[in-house]
């Protein structure tokens, strides 16, 4: 078979672009917007893990809701499976949801109050067509299994469970179509740290036993790096540097990405060390402009940073960075 | 004289379930100028032990033990004298910049009004108190800012501007509960920072209230890791992070995802989930997700043992604590 | 419990009064007029010498009748616009909600006298009346309980699930909102009894010789210094059924709401 040498990736988001309206200010005004996602393109490969970074603002929420086909996108394409899910109408799309799902942040608000967790868990099963009581049963008792709950649980109503709990059981909702790809915004990040362990350790299992592609999104550096393969750093609804997790974390080549890893506190590393320290907040988001996204915040900016746009060229043989001056920061690194 | 001395701050709450013990037996001192770290997981306790400091407890909740600063007991003080303490001696910001701002005044006359009513400044003087305020925590261009609202203002800036009315009245203690978590991290280091330059330059005692290990250990001398109410492990940062005795605390880091960590190596999970304050067991409160946990454990609280200088474990089996590695402790 | 017991109570009244009074409630004996209570007539008799105990057990009916038809009215239209705005937005919502702005413009009692002028009096036209007066308060209340509840996540894992905007309607959004709306439709339940009270104390609700806890009222009204009695009967008869109702509402809120039906 000619496919087995180039398999299909089991997502392909090419040129994404996002822009929301915001209200007039007034009757005459011209309607602002917001540039939430502007261009953005990556692909993952079957069984991999790959991370968004990025702080508030960076678009990586919107981002997951694109690639799960919630709201409308401006342009762009995403394929999943090789299958181009923009443009298809809610109807259309539904036989191929099976094949992607979702897992959201919040725990206590994913989950309807009153339907019990058997019936939460089943949810995803109404894409498949009719299936028989029977069949429903078995299935959500083996996805509640798996995630480590069980199987007299699907009587109980979610208000019954712990936070740690609840994320399993939005979990056990995602995995129960068997997709291919999950996505998951800040799946840990509501959840206390012995907690989060259990749940990014059951994420692991998971894509052991299943195969499972995780696209995973999250604003905890040290989470992406623990669970991922490959890391995509966002900034103002652009990816600025990609690269597999070890190559980025330990050799950053776009200076935000060095700031970002920075900021994050280090236990037992003493009272605070010295760092670049990053000024100001994100802004920008509501204005199209010239040059790199990054040039208001960023330490090295130089006249060509507010003139040209970097692109997103390699650094290193899967490493991508939108610098100007990568090769300045890989040379000191 | 000791600035802040707690003996014994036990805070019961009277819940539809029965009496739910939030603190109990926490002991600790705070000296001038000095930075203690209070760290834990959500229903540990860390909150309700500050809002018992501040006289901030809901009406339902009973207090007991002392709480004394430069000597006097604050629990024995009248809603009115703790109303001259509060600002005056102790400021407290809290997690949610957003709700702890009143959206209907200008952030001006928000910190303004504590400078009229408690140093009985002229409006004058206020405003322009108001600005250097402003300046001091960072916010650029303060003459404009005087007069924004809240909605005006990033998530960052509004911790900002709750740390200017804090600092309103020079406080001899700052209290910060989860001030950061908030907030992005290149924002949470920069406010950090600010709590940082502030405490040194004003000679202020910091008492920091976190989730997170790092925060902590990167901003205190003095740790106190509590656990179900009660404090498990206390003492000078850099001696507990040389050496996490308790299991708990052991846990608790290896729990945690850390950059630059080997990537193949599994978390250490502990089992079970944070404990319901109302089932908790009388003795060490820990038992039911510790694996040394004996019966001992259970029903006798567990003494307070020096390892080394300045640190201390409440365990009853500290020997084997200290002698076995985490990964072993939670396999 | 207490709410429910009282409504209970009242059905009671009216689905006796259906086949057994302990007296008449129409006819006429001016010989007994202004009677004290006695064992035959429980209540005493009014200024015609009618059993005021079997017109107050008649008069719930009529009551009832004109409640729950006209709350029913206001509630399917009115909540099933609400769903639709919420589920549609753009254009549908825009013109539901402007009409339903529009109709709050007028007074209920304003508009509803207008309908019966119209429409002529009698109890079928005020139910009417009341009835479109309660499809804007159910439409507003359901459309805004309903965008809240559309912002929910778990309303964003359905979608992801791929269940269409009408199913997502009748099994998340519905029940989420259902207690809100029962509590609404027991306080415009008591509305819609006292509204028919204030059209039938008009005279334009239920007509004589039909009794009616209105029309009691009225006619008592003239009569408040010679037997104060008559007045207060059917006052506390519509006390009783409003109290009951509003308790009522309270307590099916929370026997529907999960996390307080079943405790750990």
């Amino acid at each position: 078979m000619t496919e087995e040498a180039l398999p299909i990736p089991v997502l392909e988001v090419r040129d994404l672009v996002r822009h929301y309206r915001l209200p007039r200010e007034s009757l005459f005004a011209e309607p602002g917007h917001v540039y939430a996602l502007n261009g953005v393109s990556f692909e993952i490969q079957k069984g991999k893990s790959f991370g968004i970074v990025g702080e508030s603002g960076c678009g990586k929420s919107t981002l997951a809701r694109n690639v799960m086909a919630l709201e409308n996108t401006d342009s762009g394409s995403v394929k999943i499976l090789g299958k181009e899910v923009v443009g298809l109408n809610f109807d259309q799309l539904r036989p191929h949801r099976r094949h992607f799902q979702m897992v959201f942040q919040d725990p206590y608000g994913s989950l309807d109050p009153h339907h019990t967790v058997g019936r939460i868990v089943a949810e995803p099963l109404a894409a498949l067509g009719s299936i028989s009581k029977a069949e429903k049963q078995r299935r959500v008792a083996e996805v509640l299994q798996s995630v480590g709950l069980k199987e007299h649980d699907v009587e109980k109503y979610p208000h019954e469970f712990s936070g740690g709990q609840r994320q399993r059981i939005a979990i056990a909702r995602a995995l129960i179509t068997h997709p291919e790809l999950i996505v998951a915004d800040e799946p840990v990040s509501a959840l206390d740290v012995s907690v989060q362990a259990q749940v990014l350790n059951l994420l692991k299992d998971l894509q052991e036993e299943f195969g499972v592609t995780y696209m995973f999104i999250s604003h905890d550096l040290a989470v992406v790096e623990y669970l991922c393969d490959e890391v995509a750093v966002m900034y103002l609804g652009e990816i600025v540097e990609k690269g597999c997790t070890e190559d980025l974390f330990r050799t950053p080549a776009h200076p935000y990405t060095k700031i970002l890893l920075d900021a994050v506190p280090k236990p037992g590393a003493g009272i605070r060390r010295d760092r670049i320290k990053l000024k100001g907040n994100v802004t920008g988001q509501t204005e199209q402009r010239i040059g790199c996204a990054f040039q208001d915040r960023c330490p090295m900016v130089e006249d060509i940073c507010r003139k040209a746009k970097p692109p997103l060229d390699p650094v290193g043989d899967t490493h991508l960075a939108a610098c100007h001056f990568s090769a300045r920061l890989l040379e000191k690194a | 004289m000791t600035l802040l001395s707690v003996q014994d701050l036990t805070v019961t709450l009277a819940t539809n379930d029965g009496p739910a013990r939030a603190v109990r037996d926490l002991s600790f001192t705070l000296e001038k100028g000095e930075t203690l770290g209070i760290v834990g997981e959500s229903g540990c306790g860390k909150s309700m032990a500050a809002l018992a400091l501040m006289g901030l407890l809901p009406s339902m909740s009973k207090t007991t033990g002392r709480i004394n600063l430069d000597g006097k007991n604050l629990l024995e003080k009248t809603e009115t004298e703790m109303c001259r303490i509060r600002g005056n001696r102790m400021a407290m910001i809290f997690q949610e910049p957003m709700t702890s701002l009143n959206p209907v005044h200008t952030i001006g006359h928000q910190i303004m009004e504590p400078l009229r009513l408690h140093k009985g400044l002229s409006d004058d003087d206020a405003h322009k108190e108001t600005i250097r305020l402003l300046d001091r925590v960072g916010i650029p261009n303060p003459k404009a800012r005087i007069d924004n609202y809240p909605h005006q203002l990033s998530g960052g800036q509004r911790q900002r501007v709750m740390i200017a009315i804090a600092l309103s009245c020079k406080p001899h203690i700052l209290i910060a509960d989860e001030p950061t978590t908030a907030l992005d991290v290149t924002i949470q280091d920069q406010i950090l920072d600010l709590i940082q330059t502030l405490v040194r330059e004003d000679g202020m005692a910091l008492i920091l209230i976190s989730h997170d290990l790092g925060v902590i250990s990167e901003n205190t001398e003095k740790i106190l890791v509590m656990y179900g109410g009660a404090a498990v492990e206390t003492g000078r940062t850099d001696r507990i992070f040389e050496e996490l005795v308790h299991p708990y605390t052991q846990g608790l880091f290896a729990a945690m995802p850390r950059l630059g960590r080997a990537r193949s190596k599994r978390l250490v999970t502990i089992p079970g989930t944070v404990p319901d304050l109302i089932s908790l067991p009388a003795g060490c409160t820990f038992t039911d997700r510790c694996p040394l946990a004996t019966d001992i454990c259970r029903e006798t609280p567990p003494p307070v043992i020096e390892v080394k200088g300045q640190h201390f474990v409440a365990c009853h089996h500290v020997e084997e604590a200290r002698a076995r590695k985490t990964e072993e402790l939670f396999s | 419990m207490v709410g429910g017991t009282m409504t209970l109570f009242l059905l009671i009244c009216a689905a006796i009064s259906l086949f057994w009074t302990p007296g008449s409630a129409y006819e006429i004996v001016i010989a007994n007029r202004f009677l004290p209570p006695s064992a035959d007539h429980w209540l005493g008799t009014d200024q015609f010498g009618r059993d005021i105990a079997s017109m107050l057990m008649t008069g719930t009916q009529n009551s009832i009748v004109v409640a729950v038809v006209a709350v029913s009215i206001g509630l399917f239209i009115g909540v099933s616009l609400g769903l639709l705005a919420a589920a549609r937005r753009g254009w549908t919502e825009e013109i539901i909600m402007r009409l339903s702005d529009f109709s709050f413009a007028f007074p209920a009692i304003l508009s509803a006298i207008m309908l019966t002028a119209i429409l002529g009096p009698g109890g079928v036209n005020s139910i009417l009346a009341i009835g479109l007066y309660n499809i804007p308060v159910f439409a507003r209340l359901t459309r805004g309980s309903a965008n809240a509840i559309w912002t929910r996540e778990y309303v964003m894992a359905a979608r992801a699930s791929g269940k269409g905007r009408l199913r997502i309607t009748f099994e998340h959004i519905l029940p989420n909102i259902l207690s809100i709306i029962i509590v609404q439709a027991t306080i415009l339940f008591a509305i819609a009894i006292l509204a028919e009270a204030a059209l039938s104390y008009l005279g334009l609700g239920t007509q004589p010789p039909e009794p009616s806890w209105g029309r009691m009222l009225n006619e008592a009204q003239t009569l408040m210094f010679l037997d104060p009695m008559q007045a207060i009967y059917p006052g506390l008869a519509i006390a009783i059924a409003v109290f009951g109702l509003n308790l009522l509402g309270d307590g099916l809120r929370d026997v529907l709401d999960p996390r307080l039906s079943r405790k750990r």
